[in-house]
C-alpha cells in the first residue's frame, strides 16, 4: 500500500462536497475489492473517503411494492433481513453466497454493484428482478447501469445511495464458484414479472454481465427449466476462458444454471 | 485409557497459548533497533542481468542498505546447497548449478532473488525497491517439464548444458526385463503428479541479529529443523562458526516440508545483520510464499506391471522425469530418487523392480520435499497401477491386492528396503467392513436414479518412516546423520524438562513428549517441559520431517529416560539404604523388593542434588542424562483408505461422499492428535486429486499465485472421515512407533482417482480432477458409452 489521505464522512452532505473536492479519490464501501488492490499496489489513489461513517446509507425498508436497500447495507444484513427473506427469498440466498463470512459483513451492495467485477453477483440478481439504482443525482435502471466489465453508468463524483429493487417477482440465482477463488465461475439469475423474464449471466461474459435473450424469450413462453431444452447456449466465442474454466465449459455451465436458477424460482 | 500416559487423549498443551494469542512466532518478536528487508525479486523466468542500478533507490526515504549479488559475492557468502549427492546411471556426480543467495549475472525464475532492500520500515524498502533499475536481457524459458532437455533447449545452468540434473536407476533392470517376458498381462499407465505449493499459514520469517560486542550472530527463523540451519550457514555458506551463531525457531506455523530448507531470505538476513549493524527482519508476503517458497512433486511418469496367468505380479518398471525447479533446494535431490523408487513395492510381494529417474532444471521455483515427499507420488503410480490392472483383468480390485499383499515378515524388497512388520490383510478387511464396500452397489444405482457417477477406489499405501538409519542414508549420498538428540533434566524438586533436537511445528510434541516422560516417571505431565527449537539450549538435533519425530526423537527420549531412572535408582539406594539392585521403580515409587519403604521420585530428585546421602566418591549428584538415538531401520506406517465420490456429471462437480481410513501406526502415543495428523493429511491429498496445482504459462510466469487462481480444499470440500487402526507394533524402536504424519497426504490421492476413474469408466483423467477436467472426461465417458 502506498500512503494516501483518508477520509471518514459523518453525513451524506460531507461526502457529496469531499467527492467534489478531493483530488484523485476512491470511495470506499466496504473495501473487500479496493484494500487488497491498494495492498497490492495495483491501485494507488491519493486518497480514501470512506462512507461506513455515514449512517443514512444503511438500511432496509420495504416502501409500497418495493424493497429500499442503502448503499451501504453489508451482505450480511441482506441476506439475514426479514424483509428480504419474505419478499425476495432468492435475493437474500444471493446475498448469503457472496464471498465468505468476513466479506459478507464489510462488502456492501453499492461498493459491489460500483466495482462491477465481471464475477461479482449482485450485477446479475439486479438486473433479472429489474432494480434501480439511485445515486447523489439520480435514478439509473440497472439495464442502463452495467456497462462492461468494471464499468458503470457513474459519472465522477456520483455516490450510489440506495437500490430500488421491485418485488412481487419469480427470482432465483445460481452460481457455479470457481474453485479457487470461490467467485462466480458462471452465475445466472432469473427473474419473471408477469409475462417478462429476466435471465441475467455473470462470471462467464468477456465483457461482464449480460442478458440471454434466447432463454429470455424461451422462458416467456413457458417459465420452466424444460423450455429451455433446444435453446443453444450463449456462444462461446463471447465467454471468458481461463485456466479454470474454458469459454466451451463456461457455455455449458449457463444452460446448466439457467435451469437450476428456473427450477429454483418456481419451487414452492 | 485414563490418565496421560501413552496412548491417552491428552488435550494438547500447546492450544492454550495458541488460541489464545499468545504464541511466539517469529513475527512476534522484535529486536530493539530492527531494520526491515524487503527482497527485489524477478519478474522474469529467465534473464542475464547487465546492469542493476541502485543510486537512486539508495538515495530515498528510510533506505539503510541495499545489496546485490556482487555483495554476496564481494564478501564470498557460499551458496545455498543441496545436502545429497546423487548419481547418474554412468556413475556421474549430479550437475548442480550455483545457487548464490543474491541472484549473480543471472535470473532463473520469477520471484528469483535480485536485491534487498533494507530500509527503517517495510514500506520505505518496498518503496526503494520499486525504484531500482535492473537492466534484463531476458532469455527463452525451458518451462515445459516434457521438452526441457530436449536438444537446442535454452541453458540454464551452465554446469548442466543439457538441463538435466541426472539420470538415475535403481533395481534389477535385467530381472524386470525378463519378468515381462514372462508375463501373460502388462499393465501401462502414463501419469502426472501434478505440482504443488506448501501453504503453511505461517508463511516463512526471518530476523538477523548480530552482537559485535561477543562477534556472535542470532538467527530467529520459521525452520523444522534450526540445527541443521546453523549447520549449513556455518559450515558450507560461511556466516559465522557454530558456537557463533545462535539459531531459534519458535513458535512455527506449519511446515509440512517447506521449511527443512535453508532459503535464500534468512541468509540474507543474518548476513545483513552484520553489514548494517542493525537487526534485519523479514515476513513473507503470500505472493513471495507462492512464488519462491521451494514446490512440490511435479512427476511425469510411465508405468509398466509385469502379470502372471495367476494375477500374481511379476515386475515394476517406473520411468519418471522430476521437475527440480531453476535451482538444486536442500534435499531436492533425495526426492525422487532415495524417497521414491524404494516405495514402489507398495505393499506387495513384487520379485523384480526397476526405477528410473531423470531430474531436470526448468525455470521455476525449486521443488523440493512437501508432506511426504516421494511416498506420496510412490503411492500413486503403484496404486494406480493396482486398480487399473485389476479392472484390466476382471479382478476385484481389494482381492488382486490381497492376492499380492506380502504376507510374512521381514519382507526384504527388491529396491532397498526391508519391511519389519505389518498386517496389511488386516487393515484392508477393517476398512472394508467399516466402510460398508457390500452396500456400494445399492449406493450407486441410488446416485445413478438422481442423474449421479458413483466410484469406489481404494489405496493401500506404504510409507518409509521414522527416517533414518544414518549409515544406511549416508551410503546413499546423504550429507548429514538422521539420528535424534534429546536430554532429559531433572530439577530438585522433581519436574523435568525435556531437550529435543525435534522440532514442534504443529505436531504437538508439547503434549505427546510430555505424555511419555509422565508416563515413564510417573508424574503429573504438568511437570514436564519440552524444550525445542533454540541451538543454545538443545545442543545437537536433525529437526521434524518425514513422521521421524516419534519414532526417532521419542526414541531419543526413552534412552535418555533409561539413563535417568538408572541413576535415580543409584541415589535411592543410598537414601533407602539397599542395593541397588533390589530397588523397584514404578508409578513414581522407588521402592525395595519385599519391603514397604519407598520414596517418590521428586524426593530421589531432591537427593540426587542434595547429595546428602552418598559421597562424591561413591555417585556424581544431580539428575541429567542426554542420548543420541540412532535408528536401526526405517519404520513402515501402513493402511487402506476407501474413497467414495459422486459425480454430477452436468457440472463436473466430484463429491466426496464417503472416506474410510484404516491406518497401522504401531503404538499410538496420542489417538486425538494422530486423528488430526490424517485428518489434515488426507485434506491435502484430496487438495492434490481434486483442487490444487500450480500452473505456470509458456513464459514462466506463474498464474495461480494467489488464493484467487490457487485452490486450497476448504473444509466444506471434505467429508466427515471415518478414521481407524490395526496395529502391528514397530520392531525397530524401543515404544513400537511408526509415525503418521504423512500419511494421509500419501494414501488420499491415489483413492480418489480410482474413486474418479471407477465412476467415469476410464482411465483418461489427471489430478487435479477440477470440475472442468472431470466434466470434459464425463462427457467424454458418455460419449463412448452412446458409441
Amino acid at each position: 500500500m502506498y500512503a494516501f489521505d483518508f477520509h471518514r464522512p459523518a453525513t451524506l452532505r460531507q461526502a457529496n462536497n469531499l467527492v467534489g473536492k478531493v483530488e484523485d479519490a476512491k470511495i470506499l464501501a466496504g473495501g473487500q475489492t479496493l484494500l487488497p488492490t491498494m495492498k497490492q499496489r495495483l491501485a494507488s489513489p491519493a486518497a480514501v473517503i470512506d462512507l461506513s461513517g455515514v449512517p443514512e446509507l444503511v438500511g432496509i425498508e420495504q416502501k409500497g411494492r418495493n424493497l429500499v436497500i442503502g448503499a451501504m447495507t453489508s451482505h450480511a444484513e441482506v441476506a439475514s433481513s426479514a424483509l428480504v427473506r419474505a419478499a425476495l427469498p432468492g435475493l437474500a440466498a444471493l446475498a448469503a453466497g457472496i464471498g465468505d463470512p468476513h466479506v459478507r459483513h464489510k462488502g456492501t451492495i453499492g461498493g459491489s454493484i460500483a466495482n462491477n467485477d465481471p464475477a461479482a453477483d449482485y450485477p446479475a440478481g439486479l438486473l433479472a428482478l429489474g432494480a434501480t439504482i439511485v445515486t447523489n443525482r439520480r435514478k439509473i435502471p440497472a439495464g442502463d447501469f452495467f456497462t462492461g466489465m468494471f464499468s458503470t453508468a457513474l459519472d465522477e463524483g456520483e455516490i450510489i445511495t440506495k437500490v430500488i429493487v421491485p418485488t412481487g417477482a419469480k427470482f432465483a440465482y445460481a452460481k457455479f464458484r470457481n474453485p479457487a477463488s470461490r467467485y462466480a465461475m458462471v452465475g445466472v439469475a432469473v427473474g419473471k414479472k408477469g409475462s417478462s423474464v429476466v435471465v441475467a449471466v455473470t462470471g462467464a461474459g468477456s465483457d461482464g454481465v449480460f442478458r440471454w435473450a434466447d432463454a429470455e424469450a424461451a422462458l416467456g413462453k413457458r417459465f420452466n427449466a424444460k423450455s429451455l431444452d433446444g435453446i443453444k447456449n450463449p456462444a462461446a466465442k463471447e465467454l471468458n476462458s481461463d485456466i479454470h474454466a474454458s469459454a466451451e465449459y463456461r457455455s455449458h455451465l449457463i444452460g446448466v444454471m439457467a435451469r437450476r436458477a428456473v427450477t429454483a424460482a418456481t419451487a414452492k | 485409557m485414563a490418565g496421560t500416559g501413552i496412548g491417552a487423549r491428552v488435550m494438547r498443551k500447546e492450544d492454550f497459548r495458541f488460541i489464545t494469542g499468545k504464541g511466539n512466532y517469529t513475527d512476534d518478536i522484535n529486536r530493539p533497533g530492527q531494520a526491515h528487508a524487503y527482497f527485489l525479486r524477478s519478474p522474469h523466468a529467465h534473464a542475464k542481468i547487465r546492469k542493476i542500478d541502485t543510486a537512486k533507490a539508495a538515495a530515498m526515504p528510510g533506505v539503510v542498505a541495499i545489496f546485490t549479488g556482487a555483495d554476496i559475492e564481494a564478501d564470498k557468502v557460499g551458496g545455498l546447497i543441496c545436502g545429497w549427492m546423487i548419481h547418474s546411471k554412468d556413475g556421474t556426480p549430479m550437475k548442480a548449478g550455483a545457487h548464490p543467495a543474491l541472484a549473480v549475472g543471472k535470473v532463473r525464475y520469477v520471484g528469483d532473488h535480485v536485491a534487498v532492500v533494507i530500509a527503517e520500515t517495510l514500506a520505505e524498502a518496498r518503496d526503494a525497491a520499486e525504484a531500482i533499475l535492473v537492466d534484463y536481457e531476458p532469455l527463452k524459458p525451458v518451462v515445459d517439464l516434457a521438452s526441457a532437455t530436449k536438444k537446442g533447449s535454452p541453458v540454464i545452468h551452465d554446469a548442466a548444458p543439457d538441463n538435466q540434473v541426472y539420470d538415475w536407476h535403481l533395481g534389477d533392470e535385467a530381472a524386470v526385463k525378463a519378468a515381462f517376458k514372462k508375463a501373460k498381462h502388462v499393465t501401462k499407465i502414463d501419469l502426472v503428479n501434478n505440482r504443488l505449493i506448501p501453504n503453511a499459514m505461517e508463511p516463512r520469517a526471518a530476523i538477523g541479529d548480530y552482537n559485535s560486542g561477543e562477534e556472535a550472530f542470532t538467527l530467529y527463523t520459521t525452520s523444522q529443523n534450526p540445527h541443521v540451519a546453523r549447520l549449513v550457514l556455518s559450515a558450507f555458506i560461511g556466516i559465522a562458526p557454530e558456537h557463533k551463531l545462535r539459531v531459534i525457531a519458535p513458535d512455527v506455523g506449519g511446515g509440512f516440508g517447506s521449511k527443512i530448507f535453508i532459503y535464500a531470505e534468512e541468509t540474507i538476513c543474518v548476513w545483513a545483520a552484520k553489514k548494517v549493524g542493525r537487526p534485519v527482519k523479514w515476513v513473507a508476503d503470500r505472493t513471495e510464499e507462492f512464488l519462491a517458497i521451494a514446490h512440490g512433486r511435479d512427476h511425469l511418469t510411465h508405468a509398466e506391471m509385469a502379470i502372471d496367468e495367476n494375477g500374481r505380479i511379476l515386475g515394476l518398471h517406473v520411468k519418471t522425469r522430476a521437475n527440480l525447479g531453476a535451482y538444486l533446494s536442500t534435499f531436492a535431490s533425495s526426492v525422487p530418487t532415495y524417497l521414491y523408487v524404494p516405495l514402489l513395492s507398495g505393499q506387495y510381494n513384487i520379485p523384480a523392480i526397476y526405477g528410473e529417474v531423470e531430474a531436470v532444471y526448468t525455470n521455476t521455483a525449486p521443488v523440493d520435499a512437501y508432506r511426504g515427499a516421494g511416498r506420496p507420488e510412490a503411492t500413486f503410480v503403484i496404486e494406480r497401477l493396482m486398480e487399473v490392472a485389476a479392472r484390466e483383468l476382471g479382478m476385484d480390485p481389494a482381492a488382486f491386492r490381497k492376492k499380492n499383499f506380502i504376507k510374512s515378515f521381514p519382507h526384504q524388497t527388491p529396491v532397498i528396503m526391508c519391511y519389519d512388520t505389518g498386517d496389511y490383510n488386516a487393515s484392508l478387511a477393517k476398512a472394508m467392513e467399516i466402510h460398508d464396500v457390500k452396500g456400494f452397489a445399492r449406493r450407486k444405482r441410488e446416485s445413478a436414479k438422481a442423474g449421479k457417477l458413483r466410484g469406489l477406489g481404494y489405496s493401500a499405501y506404504i510409507e518409509a518412516c521414522g527416517i533414518a538409519p544414518s549409515a544406511a542414508v549416508g551410503s546413499l549420498g546423504a550429507g548429514v546423520g538422521l539420528w535424534e538428540s534429546a536430554e532429559v533434566r531433572v530439577n530438585p524438586v522433581g519436574t523435568v524438562e525435556v531437550l529435543t533436537g525435534s522440532h514442534s511445528h504443529g505436531q504437538g510434541h508439547e503434549t505427546t513428549f510430555a505424555q511419555l516422560v509422565a508416563g515413564r516417571l510417573g508424574i503429573p505431565i504438568e511437570n514436564v517441559a519440552i524444550v525445542h527449537g533454540d541451538t543454545d539450549k538443545v545442543q545437537m538435533g536433525m529437526g521434524t520431517y518425514g513422521s521421524r519425530s516419534g519414532a526417532v526423537g521419542m526414541s531419543a527420549i526413552v534412552k535418555a529416560l533409561d539413563k535417568v531412572e538408572a541413576k535415580a535408582k543409584k541415589v535411592a539406594s543410598f537414601v533407602l539404604e539397599a542395593a541397588e539392585a533390589d530397588i523397584d521403580f514404578k508409578d513414581g515409587k522407588f521402592s525395595v523388593k519385599g519391603t514397604d519403604k519407598s520414596i517418590d521420585f521428586a524426593s530421589v530428585a531432591l537427593q540426587a542434588y542434595v547429595a546428602h546421602k552418598f559421597t562424591g566418591e561413591q555417585l556424581e549428584p544431580g539428575l541429567k542424562e542426554g542420548a543420541f538415538y540412532d535408528p536401526t531401520n526405517f519404520t513402515f506406517p501402513s493402511g487402506v483408505h476407501i474413497a467414495e465420490v459422486e459425480i454430477d456429471p452436468d457440472t463436473g462437480v466430484t463429491t466426496i461422499a464417503k472416506w474410510t481410513a484404516v491406518d497401522d501406526f504401531g503404538v499410538i502415543i496420542n489417538p486425538m492428535i494422530v486423528e488430526g495428523q490424517v485428518h489434515g493429511g488426507i485434506a491435502q491429498g484430496i487438495g492434490q486429486a481434486l483442487l490444487e496445482g500450480a500452473v505456470y504459462d509458456a513464459n514462466g510466469q506463474l498464474l495461480t499465485a494467489s488464493y484467487m487462481d490457487y485452490a486450497m480444499p476448504r473444509a466444506d470440500d471434505l467429508p466427515s472421515f471415518r478414521v481407524d487402526h490395526t496395529t502391528t507394533p514397530c520392531l525397530s524402536n524401543p515404544l513400537g512407533i511408526k509415525g503418521c504424519g504423512e500419511a494421509g497426504a500419501i494414501a488420499a490421492p491415489a483413492a480418489v482417482m480410482n474413486a474418479i476413474t471407477d465412476a467415469l469408466g476410464h482411465e483418461n483423467i489427471a489430478m487435479p480432477a477440477t470440475p472442468q477436467a472431470v466434466w470434459q472426461a464425463a462427457q467424454a465417458g458418455l460419449a463412448r458409452a452412446a458409441e
